[in-house]
């Protein structure tokens, strides 16, 4: 790639924001806290127009092709409707349906001929490969403001917040199709993704090492295999725990409520009780900024992370 | 049948004797157990081909047998019963009959795609999962699993309205699996949520459960989708040699 860094933070300071369904239901205060933030570094945020659901990970086990149209039809939007070559999305589900229907469409003739044909009966433009570039909300912030000029932002800071973040299945894997990752340098890791920990951190808190970023949380099955999904949530909390750690950070939707349904479930099914909070990292940063708990919609979450905010000086 | 690990002899297939002397020699002790051999006789050629026409399954003839599957695999670690390199193998070999042994753990994959990212030969075995888990219920070994009930509930309503709403699949989930809305963990979540929403935040959610969130301008995707999953249902019937219609 050609891109220098300040190519990057230019394209990024105005992108087409695609929210997904979970943003808009039970996770809104991730999108509300997205927002509060972009807003406050002074980053635009256009929502695709008249997006549809990316398919999750669900409509895949159905029939993969129409997985693939349902992306797909998302970029196409942000490119002919929106008028614009970057889609940021801050579920993992999402950001990761968009980049695998890039590939699919890229490396699969049938993917491709799928998407030609649905978008022709649908009656719009069918999505080209490479004609939009997809990215998580932490390449967002990461490139599109930058961790030095983040620095400059903070106010009162996360004051040695002791965190484990959490990144989930769909950040990272397949590896496939992520071909900007893992290749060393300033790009994301595979294995130990760091970028999440990187903002933190200069947000002020005291990240910890944890040993099961990227473990999976169950989030597919989280209501048809409970049982499964309790014990792989309960593994995390308590390898926070044991970590250290008094908040994990989220970066998906899908994990995040996975975490706080499962630790109620573990408590009342198994009488494990574990105490430690989980935070989007959107909230975290918003709060390090000094913005307030409302805006952030922290009083919103599942998880009751105010008191121990409250105790450490942080909300 | 090569013993490919031992943790997959079945005790019923272990024979051990008190007292056993063979050719004049005792072999009573640790050398009286026996594996009991099999003859399989039901092999079923097509079926490595049958797992190649579900979704998903279309690389399982890249297999090398390495294991890296079952050894990143989430659910293996839960459930050493689970295990995706086996059943690739029995898959290619055409070892219908053992495979259905496991029809009750195949749906469990939880699709992290650890596996897939570790394959060497991009297997997608996470695919190959989805795809088994499909043919049994389609040849009628199993009922549709919960993950099943799910993903079909999740897609209907998104080829109809081009969205979902997130606390109406959760709500007709229970209901077709049976499942009280009344369970202590659920009824403790809905208290801890509602408690801390903002008035807006409310209001959002009550208009979503009232006017259903829709994509504008979805019918004719709405009718192209459809007609993409019936041609493709009705493909995979016939990869299988059943009737289309059912």
């Amino acid at each position: 790639m050609t891109d220098t860094i300040d190519d990057r933070k230019q394209r990024y300071k105005k992108v087409a924001y695609y929210p997904g369904c979970a943003l808009e239901g039970s996770a809104q205060p991730y999108d509300i806290s997205t927002r509060a933030v972009g807003k406050h570094l002074g980053l635009q945020l256009e929502d695709v127009k008249d997006w549809n659901c990316c398919g999750a990970m669900e409509v895949k086990n159905v029939d993969p092709e129409i997985q693939t149209y349902l992306s797909s039809r998302v970029m196409s939007q942000a490119k002919n409707k929106n008028g614009t070559d970057v889609v940021m999305a801050p579920c993992n589900g999402c950001y990761h349906n968009l980049k695998k229907a890039e590939y699919d469409i890229a490396n699969k003739p049938k993917s491709k001929e799928t998407v030609e044909k649905i978008s022709a009966k649908a009656g719009h433009e069918a999505y080209h490969e490479g004609e939009v570039e997809t990215i998580h909300a932490l390449d967002w912030i990461k490139w599109g403001y930058g961790e030095e000029e983040l620095r400059a932002k903070i106010k009162g800071g996360l004051k040695g917040l002791k965190v484990a973040n959490y990144y989930g299945c769909m950040y990272t894997r397949p590896r496939h199709i992520f071909p900007e990752k893992g290749l060393g340098g300033d790009s994301e890791s595979l294995t130990k993704p760091h970028y999440m920990d990187d903002l933190l951190a200069v947000a002020g808190a005291e990240n910890v090492d944890f040993p099961l970023k990227t473990a999976c949380c169950g989030g597919a099955h989280s209501l048809s295999d409970s049982d499964m999904s309790t014990k792989l949530v309960l593994n995390i909390l308590e390898a926070a725990e044991a970590a250290g750690a008094e908040v994990i950070a989220t970066e998906c939707p899908t994990c995040h409520s996975g975490l706080e349904m499962h630790q109620i479930r573990a408590l009342k099914r198994l009488s494990k009780d574990t105490n430690v909070k989980v935070v989007y990292f959107t909230q975290l940063l918003g709060l390090a900024m000094g913005m307030s708990p409302r805006k952030l919609g922290i009083h919103a979450n599942v998880s009751k992370s105010i008191p121990l905010l409250k105790e450490r000086g942080i909300a | 049948m090569p013993i490919h690990e031992k943790s997959l002899i079945r005790p019923e297939n272990l024979s051990t004797h008190e007292h056993l002397v063979i050719d004049g020699v005792d072999v009573s002790g640790d050398w009286s157990t026996f594996i009991r051999s099999r003859v399989v006789t039901d092999y079923n050629e097509d079926l490595q081909d049958e797992i190649a026409a579900m979704p998903g399954g279309e690389y399982i003839h890249r297999c090398w047998q390495c294991g890296s599957c079952t050894n990143s695999c989430t659910v293996n670690a839960e459930n050493p019963d689970f295990n995706p390199r086996y059943w690739i193998y029995l898959i290619r070999m055409g070892m219908e009959s053992e495979l259905v042994r496991d029809k009750d753990i195949i749906w469990q994959c939880v699709s992290c795609n650890k596996c897939t990212s570790a394959c060497p030969r991009d297997v997608v075995p996470e695919g190959v999962m989805k795809a088994t888990a499909h043919w049994l219920e389609l040849k009628g070994y199993t009922e549709p699993s919960n993950s099943t009930v799910f993903d079909e509930i999740f897609t209907e309503q998104v080829v109809e309205r081009g969205k979902i709403e997130d606390g109406e699949v959760l709500m007709e989930f229970l209901q077709k699996t049976g499942q009280p809305l009344t369970q202590d963990w659920l009824v403790q979540m809905v208290k801890q949520m509602v408690a801390g929403f903002s008035i807006p935040t409310l209001l959002k959610m009550g208009w979503n459960t009232v006017f259903k969130p829709r994509t504008s301008d979805w019918s004719k995707a709405r009718d192209a989708i459809r007609e993409h999953i019936e041609e493709e249902e009705a493909a995979r019937h016939r990869a299988l040699g059943l009737d289309p219609a059912e």
